[in-house]
């Protein structure tokens, strides 16, 4: 606790995300008896794996299936519970006495609880390939949004180039919704596939994942859609928008044309906020992003703070559901809330649930592994798209003697742009890591600060007579200890 | 170029404009969406080489599909929802500030 | 597995002042092995402000004022060197700068300070005085509730990013050697020489050089030196890109060759605490709109927060050991502004030379009657 001057507690609990953890939490939170406050970016619950699933067409939920309209019950549980939810909520700053200040209808809010559950999800791996910043090239998720939160298609030719199950997935739903899918582009080299098998048996959910999967592949069979395994040398070729698709595969070079081309090389976790809150975090060689070090209950190495769902390691939509639970679990007993009886008895299922989720990881990270192209580009490979700075840039700052991302971001402004890092962040740790020949973990990752997002002048402007001593978001003078 | 699936319950259309000129858009879309069925293929150009962009996420990661809203610059267009009378423009380099009055 | 090297000059710190000198040294001839920490080391120079600053400098110490004039004049020769050699255009630009004042108090405070100082340096320092109709004039953007400004046409800014990068390269380009990534574990003294020991390796040179920063306060003792500094914590803003409009910087806001506006600054005492605070970003983030109301729809894309290098009294050390003959300490606050100083005459003094007249007064034992804590 600083010394300073700190606002009153306006909460038992917060937490900060909608989706499935965030849903889970509050909704537990509420159940247990903490005055719960739970905020969101968006107008309507959901995050993005359950993006508008309260307000989506039935055709289209139906297009989508049980994986997706699960969410409206985990919506209904919220909207009963009675917690106090804040749509249109853009959190701009966590501090590390636990403040949250964020931005609602353009207005400053601050509110503070001695527990706060992070939620904040996932995103997509970046795909950095030749030409990935023209315009009709998208992120195969960001198709599946554009289906739940409007609809609505990509028009014309589309080809899907990733690998893992979401490229077999994305290529099915746009089927279904009567798109034209090309082609299908997989990157992942064969060695995946004999990896992953090793995997099998010990997640029995994996033979109805691996029959899932060959149903799909049949399905685009029957639509003749073209198919490629084991793609390299891949290049998106167009002017000022995607017009074809260029890659070499069974050892003849092809080219497709597309009107759109979708990315996928799997999610990994958010860490904006986490990297912001500087909590510990360990590099994972096998799902080769930062995960968010926590206890069984979402606790993190910062007292009061838990994070739950993918935003601290990838488990998928139904294992967010049971972390976002335990962790308000553990927020209750942290409050003195919940006997120990009672607890266990909560605890024990969803540890099982959980346990499930995680047991058939092993199996899909080896499966959704990016290959080397993708994790290390070509040199002319655009990483920072915000300030256009290329792979060789990158490779060139490390040989300049740049040992960490913050020093190459301060020499090549990558990382500086809008997105303060959010796509190009995992990539430049992984190529420091390889051109300076240490691992990941001790190449580290960009400080981030706030604003977590851009925000305007007279907002941050607009504090200074409602907070005058306010510390946030400030490392104790013993933690830094020279 | 986006188009909406077919056999979908009909919902209110509301108009906006884009770059002075009208376009139909779907009631609760995403603005960023309503622009790709409405084949806004170019976003934006980059400030630092001009080059064209579009939105690459659709979740409010990429900060790619920036537009101008109601005269507010560099607005994630996937994170706004249309609304009535919207006024849109497309962005060219680095923002250009307009004299305070 | 140990490695040991032999150099002619060792220095330690690779932030504006090491590199600075560091290049000056090698340009000259000499075998330099530089030092330099992590990633995540503090660095004063990676929150640099960017400022080529003369106005209002060297109040009650003349040499500094001199010593700064001196800088800001080297500048567009110490640019176009390095513009030549590396490709790099540092973006100096130097058309006069102002301190924006919010009431006649602080303009006529300000004012008395810069008399005084032209008194102690001559009636040669360049400022003058303008009201708010004059600067509104200068700049059409300037808001309504400034006072009025102290303009100086020596000031000026540079990409202190590019500044780095430049100098990084060129240093190595001319067989400057740069081993970034470890602490020093140990100076030694001996036969003349010195030996510092980082990471399992350990290199040897006749002279060895102190700019370190923050650093300089517990290596200094090494050598029969003493650097007693502490950190002072500045918080920056960072904008989107703008197109270009404010021709001229300031002392709390410019615009940089990219169209970005940094928005500075504070000043506070807290320890080794580089993090950002709502409390200061939102006091100069209202003292910006202020001066330039068209900034208040502005996106703020970024903070800053970054330990200054600040002596008891705000002026350098800039002192050889006597102890231990080879080793000079250096230190100081405006590693920018002081760039071309540092990499010319300072760094022929290191090599040698003869010690610049005006950095003669800046020795640690000025502090001696004043409690260091």
């Amino acid at each position: 606790m600083k010394r300073d001057e700190v606002p009153g507690m306006t909460h038992d609990l917060i937490v900060i995300g909608a989706g499935p953890a965030g849903m889970a939490a509050a909704t537990t939170g509420v159940e247990l008896g903490l005055q719960t406050l739970l905020v969101d970016e968006q107008p309507s619950p959901g995050g993005q794996i359950y993006r508008n699933v309260t307000g989506c067409d039935p055709k289209v939920s139906a297009l989508l299936g049980t994986d997706y309209t699960r969410g409206v019950s985990l919506a209904q549980r919220l909207a009963a519970s009675g917690a106090e939810v804040l749509h249109d909520t853009l959190v701009w700053d966590v501090a590390r006495d636990l403040t949250v200040t964020a931005l609602h209808a353009g207005r400053a809010k601050q509110w503070r609880a001695p527990q706060l559950i992070a939620a904040t999800g996932a995103m997509e791996r970046a795909s950095p390939l030749p030409g990935w910043t023209l315009p009709g090239v998208m992120n195969a998720g960001a198709v599946q949004l554009a289906i739940k939160s409007a609809g609505a298609v990509p028009a014309g030719r589309v080809v899907v180039v990733g690998a893992g199950p979401l490229v077999l997935l994305v290529a099915c739903q746009l089927l279904d919704a009567g798109a034209t899918v090309a082609a299908v582009v997989e990157t992942a080299p064969a060695s995946n596939f004999l990896a992953a098998a090793r995997r099998l048996p010990r997640a029995l959910r994996a033979w109805s994942m691996l029959a899932k999967g060959l149903r799909m592949m049949w399905r685009l069979k029957r639509a003749r859609v073209q198919w490629f395994t084991g793609a390299e040398e891949i290049e998106l070729l167009g002017k000022d928008a995607v017009q074809a698709v260029s890659f070499r595969a069974g050892g003849v070079s092809k080219r497709i044309d597309a009107d759109h081309v979708l990315l996928h090389h799997g999610v990994i976790p958010n860490t904006q906020m986490s990297h912001l809150l500087r909590l510990e975090h360990r590099w994972d060689d096998r799902q080769l992003a930062w995960h968010v070090v926590t206890d069984a209950f979402g606790q993190t190495s910062l007292p009061g703070l838990r994070m739950a769902g993918d935003g601290t390691a990838i488990a998928g939509a139904y294992a967010a559901e049971a972390s976002g639970a335990l962790a308000a679990l553990g927020a209750a007993q942290a409050l003195g809330r919940i006997d120990g009886v009672a607890l266990a008895q909560r605890v024990a299922p969803l540890q099982r649930a959980l346990a499930v989720q995680l047991a058939i990881r092993p199996f899909l990270d080896e499966l959704y592994r990016p290959p080397k192209a993708l994790t290390l580009p070509r040199d002319e490979t655009i990483v920072c798209r915000c300030e256009e700075v290329s792979a060789g840039k990158i490779r060139e700052m490390a040989r300049l003697g740049c040992v960490g991302p913050n020093q190459t971001k301060f020499f090549s402004r990558c990382g500086m742009g809008p997105c303060q890092g959010r796509v190009c962040g995992n990539v430049v740790t992984q190529l420091l890591a390889d051109e300076l020949g240490i691992p990941p973990a001790e190449v580290g990752a960009y400080r981030i600060r706030a604003p977590l997002k851009p925000i305007p002048l007279a907002a941050l402007a607009a504090l200074a007579e409602e907070a005058p001593t306010q510390t946030v978001n400030s490392v104790a003078e013993s933690e830094h200890a020279e | 170029m986006f188009r909406r699936i077919e056999g979908q319950a009909p919902r209110r259309t509301i108009a906006i404009e884009v770059e002075g000129r009208e376009v139909n858009a779907r009631e609760g879309d995403p603005l960023a969406v309503a622009l790709l069925e409405a084949g806004v293929e170019r976003f934006r150009d980059t400030p630092v080489t001009g080059a064209a962009r579009a939105p690459l996420c659709l979740m409010g990661v990429c900060f790619d599909c920036l537009v101008e809203v109601d005269g507010r610059p560099n607005v994630q267009a996937c994170m706004v929802t249309v609304r009535e009378g919207m006024r849109v423009r497309l962005q060219h380099g680095a923002r250009r500030l307009e004299p305070a009055r | 597995m140990s490695t040991h090297t032999e150099a002619d000059i060792l220095v330690i710190g690779g932030g504006v002042v090491g590199l600075s000198l560091a290049y000056g040294l090698v340009r000259g001839g000499d075998r330099v092995v530089l030092l330099d920490e992590g990633d995540d080391a503090l660095r004063a120079a990676r929150g640099n402000f960017g400022l080529v600053w003369v106005q209002g400098k060297g109040l009650g110490q003349p040499a500094y004022a001199r010593w700064t004039l001196k800088a800001a004049a080297a500048w567009p020769a110490f640019a176009a060197e390095l513009r030549e050699r590396t490709g790099i255009d540092v973006e100096l630009s130097q058309p006069g700068g102002l301190t924006m004042c919010l009431d006649d108090n602080e303009l006529a405070e300000r004012a008395a300070q810069l008399q005084r100082l032209r008194g102690e340096v001559g009636p040669d320092y360049p400022y003058d005085v303008l009201d708010g109709d004059a600067v509104r004039r200068l700049l059409p953007q300037t808001g309504p509730a400034v006072a009025g400004a102290v303009h100086c046409a020596a000031d000026g800014h540079t990409s202190p990013l590019r500044l780095l990068r430049a100098l990084l390269q060129a240093y190595e380009d001319l067989g400057g050697r740069y081993v970034p990534g470890g602490r020093v574990e140990a100076i030694a003294h001996r036969a003349g020489g010195f030996e510092v020991t980082t990471g399992g390796a350990t290199y040897a040179s006749s002279r060895l050089v102190l700019a370190a920063g923050l650093g300089n306060r517990t290596l200094a003792p090494l050598v029969g030196l003493s650097a007693p500094v502490k950190p002072n914590r500045g918080q920056i803003l960072v904008t989107e890109r703008l197109q270009p409009f404010l021709t001229h910087p300031t002392l709390y806001v410019r615009q940089t060759g990219e169209g970005v506006i940094q928005i500075g600054d504070s000043k506070e005492d807290v320890g080794y605490d580089d993090a950002t605070t709502l409390a200061q970003l939102s006091r100069i983030a209202a003292r910006a709109a202020k001066c330039f109301p068209l900034l208040e729809g502005v996106n703020i894309v970024r903070t800053w927060g970054a330990l200054r290098v600040m002596s008891p009294d705000g002026f350098p050390i800039y002192q050889a050991s006597t102890q231990c003959p080879g080793a000079f300490v250096v230190t100081c606050h405006s590693g920018i502004t002081l760039a071309p100083q540092h990499a010319g005459p300072l760094a022929d003094w290191i090599r040698g030379g003869e010690e610049p007249q005006e950095t003669r007064g800046f020795k640690a034992e000025r502090f001696d009657h004043v409690p260091t804590h």
